[in-house]
């Protein structure tokens, strides 16, 4: 049987709010135990939460750049369940009233574009942190983490494999950085998904039983964890069992995922409104003072890139997928007025590779957009050839300095001058009277040949171009 | 000095004739003779409270005080207080000395005033009779065999025994009006809003309200007018121009519409409640007053919502008693659950326990519409009922309580006949109004009646006038216990 895979995705985003989201606490990662934790984070008897305008204004940025629907009204729940890093013995959270309803993410796998829905995104507070070792046989608990907000995206089922699970991680991702709620750091937990994974025979239009992996900090581990997951949902129903809804663990030691809990198991959240807050009224004039602060968004620039500089729709894609991308594309660009092509191929092949080869973020490229520019405008008005470019590209990535430097430096300018090639070619013909001969009795050999004795007399230097205009025309005549 | 109203005591203080040391020791002196007989209060701490004088009195000395400065009050133990066991009357926090202070305490202290100590109340708020306390009940200061009522009780009964000039209370169901009837004292319950939460222990956050408990409805605008303000720490707390509630004091009750609620006086009610009752509302037509009768037909709801959603709250309010962070934790356990529940077992009494599990159970996957939300919609109806009736008349009145003080152990084994106690009180919580209560007269077993005042939003004012006015008119709150 063919299967399908039905996947949607449980977003936690860490909102870049310098306090809590119910308290004046820091939020800054790395303190000492339990020092971020105020009265109010700690549950102290008597303590209130009161809500941070701030994560609001965050969740508000989101819901406008996913084309959702922010919230006039919204509601905060408490949701009760016991546990040691939960000071109050519930999270408040939003249940039936989110902040933001709908919207969608656009993701590309390959060249097939998808839009995936959302369902809602809401604000909520995080629990603290349990520690297990050096506790001797007791748990410490660290409730800096307590009350960071958090905004809580859920996708749709939309998503049918693990890469299209990872494209829309990504491109979600690359949106709260780009539009500033979120430093995406995956890491210290900034960004973290849980996936909702079933399967169904193909053709069939209703959902299988889901299981859902809990807190998937890495796109790869998101990737296995959904494969194995799918693998081993397949398996059990090819065998006539059955799949049992349950939470399950990824472990990435073992590529595997593991039960937590049943649904048996599965906590009665008893969910109320939280009577410690009134309910969340944004004003339409809140919406539109944020709408106007918000930066021109990738699919904006996406269709601007096509439509203003006549990329290909792929290439327009790859400089939108992060914001770093777009930024140092366009800022290229201004250097190098009229080549977004050339700034292009250069940031999505050359760049792109080298960082890739070294493991670095375009953040941290020893060139910026200056330098690159200033090695284009030298492929532009002909001084470099490709091949010597990408020479000079080497050099500058290993900290040589600027591309005029190194080109002066190693003697590369191209040789673009008619008269000097002409003489070298006639040079060349000279040389190799068999060579004219093939060729003129047809072999079209013979010519590439006279092209790389041409390109060798001048060590490479020669522009290419004007070397196959000259053979052909004296050839020819 | 025992029946001195705060403003008596204040201009004293103020004319050197008295200090503030002398005073709180004096109070310290009458509870240490007295609170082994009537258990008012848990903790009392003399050295604090005549170091908080001393430095009232410095402090007057240097030409700061303010009219409140040096005058000892009593905490109900449910308020936050630095440095202070605050056990909320539970075992659960037998343990636990507040880092901080309530606003309520904050507002008091910049005020000058001197704690006295903590009184004693049902264990989290959770009673009409102070029974439910871990630390015991306490006696009703005019007839010992009887309770001084909840949950305020030791509050009620620490100012019906003069153990203290005042005290605060907090009111969620009728938690200072119906102490405050049962021991002979003034109370009053502000508009939801009006005083902030920060910093007392909730029992359900939507209906509790924190307010004064004095000798008179005069001290009472006094307290009140420190109490009150905005705190930006309580969501809840109302950003309004301070006013003064005790400006109209003095005004005269001529053409005041006074609504009685027909089912206020209705089956149910004591005939010696009704009685004094009738004898003060014809004291008030006295005084210029009119009556018309008004309506309340939801009130015989309110008794059911109130016990939805005040333990649906509740049950979530008290799940930070884990023995985790603070407070008790059991001495044994084996794991993670186990610690759970011996320390909640074992910390917590019946009536709180009978209250999370009442409120676990509303909440619970499937219960929650046929439950939580219908006692809300019915909140509204009751706020409804009263909306209409102030069409009508300024302030409603009725009795506070159906019955005078019970004896203590009578009701304990029926719950529902203790949760009746408070069929007159609850709906005012419900809708978020003004209540008060002052006494006017004794019932049969010579045990003080209650007079209940409810407003409409934010009417403080207006009530404190007619009681105030009912209170010159008539000497019930100035009488004494007989064996005091």
């Amino acid at each position: 049987m063919q299967w399908e895979i039905v996947i949607g995705l449980e977003t936690h985003a860490q909102l870049s709010t310098r306090s809590k989201i119910f308290s004046g606490a820091a939020t800054a990662f790395g303190a000492a135990p339990n020092v971020q934790a105020c009265a109010v984070d700690i549950a102290l008897p008597g303590v209130l939460p009161v809500l941070n305008g701030a994560a609001v204004e965050k969740a508000i940025r989101f819901g406008l750049a996913v084309g959702g629907q922010v919230s006039r009204r919204s509601v905060f729940a408490r949701k009760n369940y016991f546990y040691p890093d939960l000071p109050k013995g519930y999270q408040i959270s939003q249940y039936e009233l989110p902040i933001v309803v709908g919207g969608s993410i656009a993701i590309r796998v390959g060249d097939a574009e998808k839009t995936v829905r959302l369902t809602r995104a809401h604000l909520e507070e995080d629990a603290g942190k349990s520690l297990h070792e050096d506790f001797h046989g007791m748990t410490g608990i660290d409730l800096n983490r307590a009350g960071t907000p958090l905004l809580e995206i859920v996708s749709e089922p939309d998503l049918r494999s693990a890469s299209e699970a990872v494209a829309y991680a990504k491109a979600l991702h690359s949106l709260v950085r780009w539009i500033g709620i979120c430093d995406g750091n995956m890491q210290e937990g900034s960004f973290r998904c849980d996936a909702n994974v079933s399967v169904r025979p193909k053709g069939s239009d209703t959902l299988g039983t889901r299981c859902e992996i809990k807190n998937l900090n890495s796109f790869r581990f998101l990737e296995h964890a959904i494969n194995f997951e799918a693998r081993r949902q397949i398996e059990i129903l090819e065998d006539g069992g059955r799949i049992e809804l349950e939470t399950r663990l990824y472990d990435p030691d073992r590529d595997e995922t593991r039960s937590m809990r049943s649904k048996e198991e599965a906590h009665d959240y008893r969910y109320f409104p939280d009577p410690d807050l009134l309910p969340l009224e944004v004003s339409e004039a809140w919406i539109e003072e944020v709408r106007r602060s918000l930066p021109e968004l990738p699919e904006a620039k996406r269709a601007r890139y096509v439509a203003e500089y006549g990329l290909p729709a792929y290439d327009a894609a790859m400089l939108t997928a992060s914001q770093e991308m777009a930024v140092f594309f366009e800022d290229t660009l201004k250097h190098l007025p009229g080549e977004p092509k050339l700034v292009a191929n250069w940031l999505m092949g050359e760049l792109s590779a080298w960082l890739n080869r070294s493991g670095l973020e375009l953040a941290a490229s020893p060139i910026r957009p200056a330098q690159l520019a200033g090695l284009l405008a030298r492929v532009k008005d002909l001084t470099l050839s490709g091949k010597m470019a990408k020479e000079v590209f080497e050099a500058m990535m290993a900290g040589e300095g600027e591309a005029d430097a190194i080109i002066a430096a190693r003697g590369l300018k191209q040789i673009s001058d008619t008269g000097a090639i002409e003489k070298i070619v006639d040079e060349v013909l000279a040389a190799n009277p068999k060579s004219v001969e093939e060729f003129r009795a047809g072999k079209e050999n013979a010519f590439n040949s006279l092209v790389g004795q041409v390109m060798k007399a001048t060590r490479g230097k020669a522009n290419p171009q004007q070397v196959n205009e000259i053979l052909k025309r004296k050839l020819g005549g | 000095m025992l029946n001195a109203s705060l403003k008596e005591l204040a201009a004293r203080l103020s004319a050197g004739k008295l200090s503030s040391v002398d005073l709180t020791g004096e109070f310290l002196k009458r509870i240490k003779a007295l609170n082994p007989r009537l258990n008012a209060f848990i903790t009392v701490d003399e050295a604090a409270s005549l170091a908080e004088a001393r430095a009232a009195d410095a402090l007057r000395a240097a030409g700061r005080a303010t009219p409140l400065t040096g005058i000892p009050i009593a905490w109900k133990d449910i308020f936050c207080t630095r440095g202070w066991l605050t056990t909320c009357g539970s075992k659960i926090l037998s343990n636990f000395v507040s880092p901080y202070d309530a606003h309520v305490v904050e507002r008091l202290k910049a005020a000058g005033t001197v704690s006295l100590g903590k009184t004693n109340m049902d264990e989290f708020a959770m009673g009409s009779s102070n029974e439910t306390s871990f630390y015991g009940p306490v006696k009703n200061p005019w007839d010992e065999r009887a309770v001084p009522g909840g949950s305020s009780g030791g509050s009620a009964a620490a100012v019906a025994a003069r153990l203290a000039p005042a005290a605060t209370g907090t009111d969620t169901g009728g938690s200072i009006r119906q102490p405050a009837a049962l021991c002979g004292i003034s109370g009053i319950k502000p508009t939801y809003g009006v005083v902030s939460r920060y910093g007392m222990i909730a029992f359900a956050s939507s209906l509790d309200q924190g307010g004064p408990m004095a000798k008179s409805a005069e001290d009472l605008a006094w307290l009140l007018n420190a109490m009150a303000g905005f705190d930006q720490r309580d969501s809840t707390s109302l950003n309004r121009e301070p006013e003064d509630d005790g400006r109209d004091l003095e005004r005269p009750l001529t053409g005041l519409r006074i609504g009685l609620p027909r089912e206020y006086f209705a089956e149910g009610l004591a005939a010696d409640v009704a009685k004094a009752v009738d004898v003060a509302i014809a004291e008030c037509r006295k005084l210029g007053a009119t009556t018309v009768e008004v309506s309340l037909p939801k009130t015989r709801l309110s008794v059911p919502a109130y016990y939805v959603l005040a333990p649906a709250e509740a049950s979530s309010n008290l799940a930070r008693f884990d023995g985790v962070r603070y407070g008790y934790r059991a001495p044994r356990y084996s794991d993670l659950m186990d610690m759970y529940r011996k320390t909640r077992a074992e910390g917590f009494g019946a009536e709180v326990k009978r209250r999370i599990l009442i409120g676990t159970y509303v909440l619970s996957h499937g219960y929650y519409d046929a439950y939580y939300l219908q006692a809300q919609k019915l909140r509204r109806l009751i706020a409804d009922d009263f909306r209409k009736a102030f069409e009508a008349c300024d302030v409603i009145m009725g009795p506070t309580s159906p019955t005078t003080a019970f004896n203590l152990g009578e009701r304990t084994a029926d719950p529902v006949q203790m949760y009746l106690s408070d069929i007159y009180t609850i709906a005012v919580n419900l809708a978020g109004l003004p209540g008060m209560s002052i006494p006017c007269g004794f019932g049969d077993k010579g045990r003080p009646v209650g007079l209940q005042i409810v407003g409409n939003y934010f009417a403080e004012a207006k009530m404190l006038n007619v009681a105030h006015r009912y209170q010159k008119a008539t000497d019930w709150h100035l009488r004494l216990p007989p064996n005091i």
